[in-house]
Formats: C-alpha cells, structure tokens, sequence
C-alpha cells in the first residue's frame, strides 16, 4: 500500500455579514449598475458593449477562414488537379466524387473529367486541402459558401470550383525541388 | 473638445424632467383655464368625468403604460445593457430603431395575431378568467395611491395664493376650497385597501394554475399561492412600525407626515426612519411579485413556465402585463410609504425653503408649477423604484424553493417582529 497523498484544503468559515447576503447583494448590484450606466453612456467608446451588428458591419474573416473550394489552375488555364483521388479518399463526409480521364499530355497523364464537391454534406474540415499533393485544391477564397434553394445546386462542379481559380507559386510535375519565394 | 459622461447624463435626465414639469404645468394650467371660461358641468357628470378622467390617466396611461413599457425596456433592453449586449433593435420604423420601441408594438401584434391554445379538459371559463384575474387587482390598488396632495383651489393672484395655502408650515392647509384631482378615491384605510386588493391577486395564479390541467402548471400555482401567502405575512408586519410611528392608515396622511425635516436637512421620509422595514418590504414585496429572484412559480428549469405554461396569445400577454403592473404597485407603494411620495426636499407650496421656514421662500415658485413638479418626482421615484427592481432582478441569481420558504418564515419573519418589537419601545418610550 503506496501513500496517499491527501492535500486538504481550507474552507474558509462565511463570516455573518456574508451569511446575511446583504453586502453582497449590494456589491452585486453596483457591478451591474456601472455596467447599465457605462452601456447607455452617450459616449460610444466608453461602452462595454460588444455585439457586432452583423449583417451591416461585415465581420473580418482571419487569414485562416475556410471558405468556400477553389480548383487551383495550371499557367495555361487547365485545371491543376491530377485526378490523384487523395482529397476524396480522405475527405471524411465523402463528399468529393471524381472521375478521371487521360489527358493528351504524356506528361500530365491523367485529370478529372467530374470533379464536384457536394457542399451539403461537406464540413469544411479542410482535410482535402491538407490531403493534396500538388496544391490543386484550396479553401482560401474568403467566401461564404452561397446559398441554393435547390439540392441539385449544391453539387458544385469543377468549372464552377475553376472560375474561383487562381495559379500556385508551387511548381507542378518533375522531379526537381522547387525554389520556394520565402 | 468631449463632453464629460456625468455632465450629458445629468443634462438629459434635466431636460426629461424640465420638459415633464413643463408640460404638466402646461396641462395643469389649462385645465384651470378652461375651468374660468366654460360652465361647470351638472353635478354627477362633473363627479363622473373627474372620476374617469383620473382612472384613464393613473391606471391606463400612468400604470398600464410604463407596466408595458418595462415588458421591453425593463427586461430586454435594460437587461441588454447590463450584460453588455444590445437587446433587440431589429424592428424598425423607416430604418430608425428608436431604441427598440417597434418591437414593443410588433409583439403586441404578434400576441394578438397567434392561434389561441386551450388544452382539452382544461375548464375554459376559469382558464379564460384567470388572466384577468390577475390583471384587475394589480390595477385596482392604484385607487388608493395618491400622486399629490388635495388640488387647493387658491386665487389666482400669487401673494394671496400664499395666504389661502401656507397656514402652518410644515403641514400645508388649504384656507380654500380643495378638490382631490390626483388620487383616484380617498380612502381612510387606504394601506388595508391595497393590502386586501395585493393579496387577491394569489387567486389569478392559483385558478390560472388549476384550470390547465396540467401538472406543471398545477404546481406552478401552488408554488404561487404558498409563496404569495407566506409573504404577505412579513409584507404586513414590517409596515406595522411604520403605522406606529405615522398613526395612520390614510396614504394621503403618511405622505404629509414625511414632509418634516430633522436638524433642517434630512427629510424624515420612512426609508429614514425605518431603513430595516423598507429592506423588509421591498424583499418581500419582490417576492410577491414573483419575478426573479422569487419566480420559482415559474421555474422554468424544473416547471416549464409555471402556472402560465398553457396560455398563449394575449392571455399570456396580460399574465406578463400583469407581473409588470405588480411591480409597478409595489414601486408606487414603498414611494409612498417611504420615499415622501410626492415630496421633493424644501419644496413647499410657494417655493423652495433652503434655509429654514422662517420668512420668504429662497426660489418663488407659482403654485401650478410646485403642483407639476411634485408629479413629476412622484412618477421619477415609482420609475426608479421600477427600475431598482428591474436592477435586482438581472443582479441575483434565482433562490430554490426551500430556500425562499426558509427567507420568508425564518429570516424576513423574525427580522420584522424585531423590528416591530424596537419601534413600539421606542414609540411607547418618546
Ligand atoms: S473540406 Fe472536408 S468535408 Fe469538405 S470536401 Fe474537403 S475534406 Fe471533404
Ligand atoms: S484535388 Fe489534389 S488531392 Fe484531389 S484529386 Fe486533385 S490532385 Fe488529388
């Protein structure tokens, strides 16, 4: 039998004026009345107030927001994605349905054909963008996802993922490292 | 350059309270106009129209007014600030939010405007009658409450005004005649009046509680009549001293009492006088409004929403107007009893007294002006005293049930009776 380590704590006895609530009550009360009065001060930067009155002004989204998927494209405007199928396998709410196909380029070899992303089931976790290997699949556009009255509207396929498209400063293909600006 | 915060806070309350003394004055005047001009009605029409005229004015403009005003000031704006929130200001009118005074109208349509839900087997007439059975008796304890003393009809002309209503100091008599225009009925036991009308109300909860036929709600009201009924106990008692010290159960009597100064400065209002009996009445006046920290009828954690859980559409709507009004008639009563009512310090009938009754009054002031100004403080304390309870309630966390019980029989009972106790050795000892 080890030693148990007990460590008792003090209870500090409530003295009769805590018990009576009294003082206490009052001290409750003048928190909340500083805080009535800073609040409807006609003062605007000496109110506590923090709600933002969202729909007219805008929040700012943090570098980090994942908004809604982008198709990275190539220098001539062809998609970036090989059609490697690693953002798919991986993507946790199976949400991304790609078809390959063979490109004429020998050195490009495959790309997709469909590549659409269900955005009601997507959850924004942002795994496909981790998952792929070429920098093809981004989630950095800063925009919300829009909004469709329609179910068939929320597959997003890969012209429209495209048009959001910008080119990567990673070079693609071949087997020499690239040199990175940073 | 910045205005300092205390200074604009102080000039807006000033500029409420000037515009609020002048229009009064205004009124007050040209009541008292028309009165010269025109000829006096017949006499059961005047008695009636003052009558009607004074219950629309203290009950539905006064009392319903700022009871409904607080269902959205009081609780959603104010609670708001507090809390370091905004509170709704999305309703608006022609893109201006008024600080949220649209919501208070689209609610009031959307209460009136909802399907009107009567559970099965619930007795319709008394789930239809209980409601109102609450409203009404907040109401009608209103008639007792003087907001100023008896109207003296003196000469018009200031120097003999001052003759006819000076008299004997600090006790103003009227040599003229005296109409009472701002208390809706005198009643001599006015204090027995409100408390009978108060403890009415205990009816509302528990029949609104019975007739749902819901067991939430039949606990609800359960929970309302016990709580109710074990307040009033130390609600009564701990105005006993006060009625020691007064000698009166007549409102109007207790309000003129409170106009002495002591040493020449302090006005002897009962708050001064019984500081432990105002705590104790204000407590358990808050109890029996059954508004947090007291709303274990309601329990929303344990009981749904009480005794109202099955109302809907404007009976659930006056259910909450009628708390609001509860609350207003206990702000009107402890102003009464101890805040000096319609008393402003060194304010009297001719003016304002700095420095002592003896000779002429520091700052003159016409009569109809001194009439306006004491309205107006009458009203200023109920809405503070609203808004102190408004204060608290978004202060304290909710007791539990056993623990209000425990407040009302073991703390605020015994603290009244002691009370009571000190005040008659005094009494009987001076
Ligand atoms: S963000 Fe997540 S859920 Fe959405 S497509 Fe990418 S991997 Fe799938
Ligand atoms: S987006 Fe990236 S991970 Fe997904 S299939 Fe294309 S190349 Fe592979």
């Amino acid at each position: 039998m080890g030693e148990v380590n007990v460590k008792t704590l003090e209870q500090r006895e409530r003295t009769f004026l805590e018990q009576s609530y009294i003082p206490e009550i009052v001290k409750g009360l003048g928190v909340t009345v500083k805080h009535f009065f800073k609040n409807i001060s006609p003062f605007e930067d000496e109110r506590m107030t923090v709600t933002y009155n969202y729909p007219e002004e805008p929040t700012e989204y943090s570098d980090r927001y994942r908004g809604q998927h982008r198709l990275m494209v190539r220098e001539d405007g062809q998609v970036r994605c090989v059609a490697c199928m690693c953002c798919s396998t991986l993507c946790p709410a199976d949400c991304i349905h790609i078809e390959a196909a063979e490109h004429d380029d020998p050195s490009i070899e495959k790309y997709p054909e469909v590549f659409v992303i269900d955005q009601l089931r997507c959850i924004d976790c942002g795994l496909c963008v981790e998952a792929c290997p070429c920098d093809a699949i981004r989630m950095d556009s800063g925009e919300h996802v829009e909004a469709f009255g329609d179910r068939g509207k929320a597959f997003f396929d890969r012209d429209k993922l495209m048009e959001l498209g910008g080119q990567s400063l990673a070079e693609q293909g071949g087997d020499h490292i690239p040199e990175h600006p940073s | 350059m910045r205005i300092p915060n205390w200074l604009a806070l102080t000039l807006i309350i000033g500029a409420i309270f000037l515009g609020a003394v002048g229009a009064m004055w205004g009124a007050i005047e040209a009541v008292a106009l028309a009165a010269t001009l025109l000829p006096a009605p017949p006499e059961p029409f005047a008695t009636i129209g003052v009558i009607v005229a004074k219950i629309g004015l203290i009950v539905f403009g006064f009392v319903m007014g700022l009871a409904s005003l607080m269902t959205l000031f009081g609780d959603r704006k104010q609670s708001a600030r507090i809390q370091n929130r905004l509170g709704p200001n999305q309703a608006q009118f022609f893109g201006q939010s008024l600080i949220g005074l649209p919501h208070f109208i689209a609610d009031g349509i959307k209460m009136v405007l909802k399907e009107d839900v009567v559970p099965d087997d619930a007795n319709k007439l008394l789930h239809t009658a209980a409601p109102a059975l609450m409203l009404i008796p907040a109401l009608v304890g209103w008639a007792a409450v003087p907001f100023m003393d008896y109207y003296c009809h003196a000469p018009s002309d200031p120097e003999a005004a001052r003759m006819a209503i000076q008299a004997s100091y600090p006790f103003e008599v009227c040599k003229t005649q005296t109409s009472n225009y701002f208390q809706i009925m005198h009643v001599n036991s006015g204090l027995l009046f409100a408390f009978a009308i108060v403890s009415i109300e205990v009816y509302g909860n528990a029949i609104a509680g019975w007739a749902s036929n819901n067991k939430y709600s039949l606990l609800g009201g359960i929970r309302a009549a016990a709580q109710m009924i074990s307040y009033e106990v130390s609600l009564g008692l701990s105005l006993a001293g006060i009625l020691m010290i007064y000698g009166t159960l007549d409102f109007r009597e207790m309000v003129v009492h409170q106009a002495e100064l002591a040493w020449g400065w302090l006005p002897l209002w009962g708050v001064v006088v019984q500081p432990l009996a105002f705590f104790l009445f204000f407590l358990a006046g808050m109890a029996e409004t059954k508004r947090a920290p007291f709303d274990l009828p309601e329990g929303e954690s344990e009981l749904v929403a009480g005794f109202f859980t099955e109302y809907s559409t404007m009976k659930f709507g006056v259910i909450q107007v009628a708390d609001y009004a509860a609350t207003v008639f206990l702000g009107g009563l402890t102003a009464v009893i101890f805040f000096g009512g319609w008393h402003v310090p060194f304010l009297y009938a001719d003016g304002f007294y700095f420095g002592g009754l003896a000779g002429e009054p520091t700052l003159s002031l016409p009569y109809h002006l001194v009439v306006a100004t004491r309205l107006v403080a009458m009203c200023f304390k109920i809405v503070v005293l609203v808004w102190l309870q408004f204060m608290l309630r978004w202060t304290l966390p909710r007791f539990r049930y056993d623990q209000v019980m425990m407040l009302g029989w073991k703390v605020l009972l015994p603290a009244a009776l002691a009370n009571l106790l000190i005040t008659a050795l005094i009494v009987s000892i001076f």
